[in-house]
């Protein structure tokens, strides 16, 4: 095709390197919350992949979808994953006996 | 090799990297981030070997695919996500119980 | 104690070296197909004139391969049961009324939003876009009024979101059964309507998968006004 300048050469080096940084510490990530930004953050790199692979609907799928909406759901359900345990410790403090 | 080989190369990476995520953690929430980087990795192939086409314009039935394919990945991590919460609330955790949560 | 940690990192240290093999050998797979390769992108174009749409990943979709898209949308609501069989909506924190910015965000954005989705709704048929990218920025309009406080009166969360849910899969499957009653295969669109089809399907599809990805947001069955 068509000749590889040097500078498409190190964005396309810097980018999938980048894409599997994030996604390692993404899933590495001891903190949930951590982990689930930076998974958003990868789903925007990965947008970004589509185009460079001359793939503009898939981006558009991509970047609404795969990281938009992905990234509402895991942070809606890690609230709610949050509000469970804490409802839990709270009744078991009730539960404990006091002591004088 | 064209940039597209370095794309595919980076797929099979993030696929590599999501299953040993998927096997060694066993809370549930990371499980379904490791299944979902799994899956982009597998669109990141499918999408660099369509751009082999050598003319103008990629061969669009992979782009059609992957389309599919992460509006189908949406729909399996919000079920994915409504087990999760349900297991919490049936076991106690949301993860495997053999371990202790990491 | 200290053979269970041993274990562990023995564990994980096979682990790494049998992913590593399957790497290397997907690695080397990758890189011994052929360079160039059109697959199906030569037919597609010879065929793009009689698909109704100028746009090939469109006419792929919804013409070439429309019953992908048919079973897809199968898929989307096949999930949602799934998360409504498993309760109502889950307990939420007793959430103050929005703040003021969330409230005007809102309204600002949910407007301009769904004018985006209109917009690429209908320029997929010529330039990149389409249903899906159309029905994921309605989606992400339906997320944000969740986030802002609304929730859907119980009079729209019975039938009358059912009934929105199932259009766009019903449309389709309709148009499908219809031309095989006009004795023809299924979902094979003559070329003089088939762009006025495929407009047809995409708007009742893009509506159909917002609702439907807005309530996955949601998480949980909609309480229903009691019937009277």
């Amino acid at each position: 095709m068509e000749e590889m300048t040097l500078l498409q050469w190190a964005f396309d080096g810097v980018l999938g390197f980048a894409l599997l940084w994030l996604a390692w510490r993404a899933l590495a990530s001891p903190d949930l919350f951590k982990a689930i930004v930076l998974f958003i953050a990868f789903g925007l790199l990965m947008a970004l992949a589509w185009v460079r692979l001359d793939a503009p609907d898939v981006a558009l799928a991509e970047a609404a979808i795969g990281a938009g909406l992905t990234g509402a759901l895991l942070l809606t359900a890690l609230a709610r994953l949050d509000l469970k345990n804490e409802t839990e410790t709270v009744h078991k403090e009730d539960n404990t006996p006091q002591s004088p | 090799m064209s940039h597209v080989f370095l794309y595919a190369l980076v797929g099979v990476g993030l696929f590599t990297l999501g299953l040993y995520a998927l096997i060694v953690h066993p809370h549930l929430l990371r499980k379904i981030l490791a299944i979902n980087v799994m899956g982009s990795g597998v669109f990141l192939v499918l999408v660099a070997l369509a751009a082999r086409t050598g003319g103008a314009v990629p061969d669009p039935v992979p782009h059609a695919m992957v389309i599919t394919g992460i509006v189908v990945a949406i729909s399996a991590t919000a079920l994915a996500l409504a087990l999760m919460l349900r297991v919490q609330v049936e076991v106690g955790q949301a993860g495997l119980p053999e371990e202790r949560l990491e | 104690m200290i053979e269970k940690t041993k274990q562990k990192t023995l564990f994980r240290l096979v682990l790494i070296m049998l992913l590593s093999a399957l790497a290397a050998g997907l690695g080397y797979v990758v890189l011994s197909l052929p360079t160039q390769a059109p697959g199906l992108s030569e037919q597609v174009t010879a065929n793009l004139v009689r698909s109704g749409v100028s746009n090939p990943v469109t006419a792929v979709l919804l013409n070439f391969r429309g019953y992908d898209t048919l079973l897809e949308m199968g898929v989307l609501l096949l999930a949602l049961v799934g998360v409504w069989s498993l309760g109502g909506i889950p307990e939420q924190r007793k959430s103050s009324p929005p703040g003021p910015v969330l409230d005007m965000l809102a309204r600002l954005l949910v407007p301009l939003l769904i004018l985006v989705a209109g917009y690429l709704l209908w320029v997929g048929a010529y330039a990149p876009g389409g249903a899906f990218q159309a029905g994921a920025v309605l989606a992400a309009a339906g997320v944000l009024l969740l986030l802002a406080g609304w929730r859907p009166g119980t009079r729209f969360s019975g039938l009358p979101l059912r009934i929105a849910l199932v259009t766009g899969l019903g449309i389709f499957v309709a148009v499908g059964m219809a031309l095989i009653l006009l004795e023809r295969r299924l979902l094979e669109y003559s070329p003089s309507f088939a762009g006025a089809l495929i407009l047809l399907i995409e708007v009742a599809a893009s509506l159909s998968i917002g609702i439907t990805l807005a309530a996955l947001f949601l998480g949980g069955r909609p309480e229903v006004e009691p019937r009277r």
